[in-house]
């Protein structure tokens, strides 16, 4: 019962068409729930479930000097804190690299899609925009982080509101009905390999013994606007494929949950 | 006269008052706070007499002499393995203990157990600093290949175990199944994977419903009906 | 001239909703909830301790975190990480907690509680203690009673209960006193104090405390019977 055992019983079951908890090879857990407006405190947020796994993401706004190179355009951050809350092998202190691919893979997909018309961000070319600042925040984790974190940045912003702005001061005290700038919205599904076998939600135990991992961002227009693969093992085009084409069509099933 | 202020097979929580009266006797999970018997811990109450105590309902395990654990490989010395026992102590199997093979000196020690092995072992000492001692050598105790292992509440496993085996008995029985219920928490389950599904729901179900009445009839009930539903 | 609350009496603590097992993967853990101000409570262990030199031979160890999520200030973004408050709370948070406790069967282990806050509006070590014990009494510790926190404080000369950060930041005369209680005995295992009291409005205040930890205490008992009370 060593990885390789782990990996081997795994196998076993995968061969027969079925995971350690009974599910299918491409079947999410239940329940999914997707709480959007959960935290009163920041601008947008939402709490998503899947299955054990539990996430809240919050989105915060700020007025910021834009980036040099993008003088018209809001600012985007996000940010995963991957605390000892939600999983014991967690360490406390700065971000792990596990927690700065989680949160530079959700960022890629939020940026590339270009779901937030970030021109719309600006309030003064070169001096003044408004920065979109985005923490996922695990609160168990039972596997998944990535499509959990992912759908729960995107219910997060569909809920943000504007906080007030007198163009000096922002008072965070009171939002107004002003939504962000959204379209194109895109949905993160990530798929694992292991041994011939694709996989999508993966529990912990599932996501040890993964060989490669796949994540697709697929926009509502069916583009792909970002992936990530992961895993030491190298995927074939025939694979490549495979997990797209099942990213792509499990996206679907995620984006009701958000719509 | 005493008087007991909770029922029998309640769940009481630390602070909580169970009892009042001096003839009254706090037994283990409660003390006594003048004339009160109180709660020292979550737990169920149960009631022997003069003596109240409580049965705990949740709490990391804490190696006991004797007891026969699952435990993993997490290092291998030059005195034998560190054997982590899923509680706050991680126990050593000596070379001496680990088989009645020869091993000669500077032998791989990986070819008996590897890192990341579960093995079936027996504490044989356990010091006041738990400083824990295993042995492999004896009946039933060896390496765990293939199947997988799950973790429960190490206070259920009585109740997983049954009368003389009668619980697990049962499972193995209507899943053909092997399975291993270590001290420890971790159990260790082999067989057809649609029956493993069967016997690891059937041992959650226990671990929820442990101190339900007719728990046995609930748990043939499940096996039956999940059995025939060719789940 | 003296001060008035709309929305509640001035010993009346905000609602408060608590749950215990919130996090799976915790040996124990728990929510509690007072007005807006969320805490989530795990603890893991007792376990192996690293490094080996924090080691008591004696005892187990208490080792609490506290952390606000970045979002849950009404506010800019909290930077993630430790920072001096965190670190002085996650001390009195331990220290609000050890009386209760009975770490002798554990020596050479620890038991982290980790607090976490998604949302915040005053009286957040308070709701992290409460969470903190109950987490710790599903976690099945040895615990002669449970700890109960609130904040008290006084507001013009007029001592009241569960301060809001709007009557925390209030312009006048404001004293803010996080308190934690043991229930059973009534003794004060967390005390501090920002602003400005004379001793018998303290005095007063704390008194105040005391009723309504005595409802929390309540409202965590319930909670946790709820999480063990399976009927069928």
């Amino acid at each position: 019962m060593n990885y390789r055992e782990a990996k081997e019983h795994i196998e076993g079951l995968l061969n027969q068409g079925i995971r350690l908890d009974g599910r299918k090879l491409t079947e999410y857990r239940k329940p999914i729930k997707v709480e959007p407006g959960f935290i009163e405190t920041a601008e947008g947020s939402a709490r998503v479930i899947i299955g054990e796994t539990e996430v809240i993401v919050g989105v915060k706004m700020a007025v910021e000097e834009p980036y040099p190179d993008t003088p018209d355009q809001g600012n985007l951050m996000v940010g995963a804190e991957l605390t000892p809350l939600s999983n014991p092998e967690f360490e406390s202190g700065p971000p792990g690299i596990q927690a700065i691919e989680l949160a530079r893979v959700i960022d890629r997909g939020i940026r590339e899609s270009k779901m937030i018309d970030s021109k719309k961000l600006c309030i003064k070319k070169g001096e003044k925009v408004w920065a979109v600042m985005i923490d996922i925040s695990p609160i168990n984790d039972a596997g998944n982080l990535f499509d959990a974190g992912a759908l729960g940045a995107i219910a997060a912003l569909k809920s943000t509101r504007f906080p007030e702005y007198d163009g000096e001061k922002v008072n965070y005290k009171k939002h107004t009905n002003k939504k962000l700038p959204l379209n194109k919205i895109p949905i993160s599904v990530t798929v694992h390999k292991i041994g011939e076998h694709l996989i999508i939600d993966p529990l912990t135990e599932e996501e040890n013994v993964s060989d490669a991992r796949l994540t697709v961002v697929v926009r509502d227009d069916g583009k792909i606007c970002a992936l990530q693969k992961g895993g030491s093992m190298p995927l074939s085009s025939e694979e490549l494929d495979s997990m797209l084409k099942l990213g792509a069509e499990k996206s679907k099933e995620l984006r009701k949950f958000i719509e | 006269m005493g008087k007991l202020l909770v029922k029998e097979k309640e769940v009481v929580v630390p602070g909580e008052d169970l009892a009042e009266g001096m003839d009254l006797l706090p037994g283990e999970g409660c003390y006594r706070d003048e004339n009160k018997i109180v709660a020292a811990r979550l737990g169920l109450v149960k009631v022997g007499g003069r003596l109240i105590k409580l049965i705990p309902l949740s709490g990391k395990y804490l190696p006991k002499k004797n007891d026969v654990i699952i435990g993993k490989i997490t290092e291998i010395t030059l005195m034998g393995w560190r054997v982590d026992t899923n509680s706050a102590y991680p126990a050593m199997l000596s070379l001496r203990d680990a088989t009645s093979e020869y091993i000669a000196k500077g032998a791989n020690l990986s070819q008996y157990y590897a890192i990341g092995d579960y093995i079936v072992a027996k504490i044989t000492n356990v010091t006041s600093q738990n400083l824990v001692d295993l042995t492999t050598k004896g009946p039933g105790l060896h390496k765990l290949k293939g199947g997988r292992i799950i973790s429960v509440q190490p206070t259920k496993v009585p109740r997983i175990i049954g009368k003389a085996g009668s619980m697990v008995n049962m499972i193995k029985k209507a899943t053909n199944s092997k399975i291993i219920v270590g001290q420890n928490g971790l159990v260790w389950i082999q067989a057809e994977p649609k029956m493993e599904l069967i016997a690891v729901e059937a041992i959650r179900m226990i671990e929820k419903y442990a101190h339900v009445e007719g728990l046995t009839d609930k748990v043939k009930e499940f096996l039956d009906k999940a059995i025939k539903g060719g789940r | 001239m003296s001060y008035k609350r709309k929305d509640r009496a001035l010993d009346e603590p905000r609602a408060i909703e608590a749950k215990v097992g919130v996090i799976k993967r915790a040996d124990g853990s728990a929510m509690f909830k007072i007005g807006k101000t969320t805490a989530y409570a795990a603890v893991y262990g007792p376990r192996n301790i690293y490094p080996r030199f924090l080691a008591d031979p004696t005892k187990g160890i208490l080792r609490a975190s506290y952390a606000m999520m970045p979002f849950a200030g009404v506010g800019e973004r909290v930077r993630p990480g430790p920072n001096r408050r965190s670190r002085e709370i996650a001390l009195v948070t331990e220290q609000a907690l050890l009386p209760v406790l009975d770490l002798s069967e554990f020596p050479n282990s620890v038991i982290d509680v980790i607090v976490e806050l998604p949302q915040t509006d005053a009286g957040t070590r308070c709701a992290g203690i409460c969470a903190a014990a109950m987490a710790l009494a599903d976690a099945g510790l040895t615990m002669k009673d449970l700890v109960a926190a609130v904040a008290v404080g006084c507001i013009d000369g007029t001592p009241i209960v569960d301060l809001s950060k709007e009557e925390e930041d209030y312009e006048g005369e404001v004293a803010d006193i996080p308190i934690a209680v043991l229930p059973r005995s009534g003794k004060i295992s967390l005390l501090q104090l920002d602003g400005e009291i004379d001793k018998e409005n303290l005095m007063k205040a704390i008194e105040m405390g005391k009723k309504v930890c005595r409802k929390i205490y309540q409202i965590q008992k319930a909670a946790l019977k709820k999480k063990y009370e399976v009927t069928k």
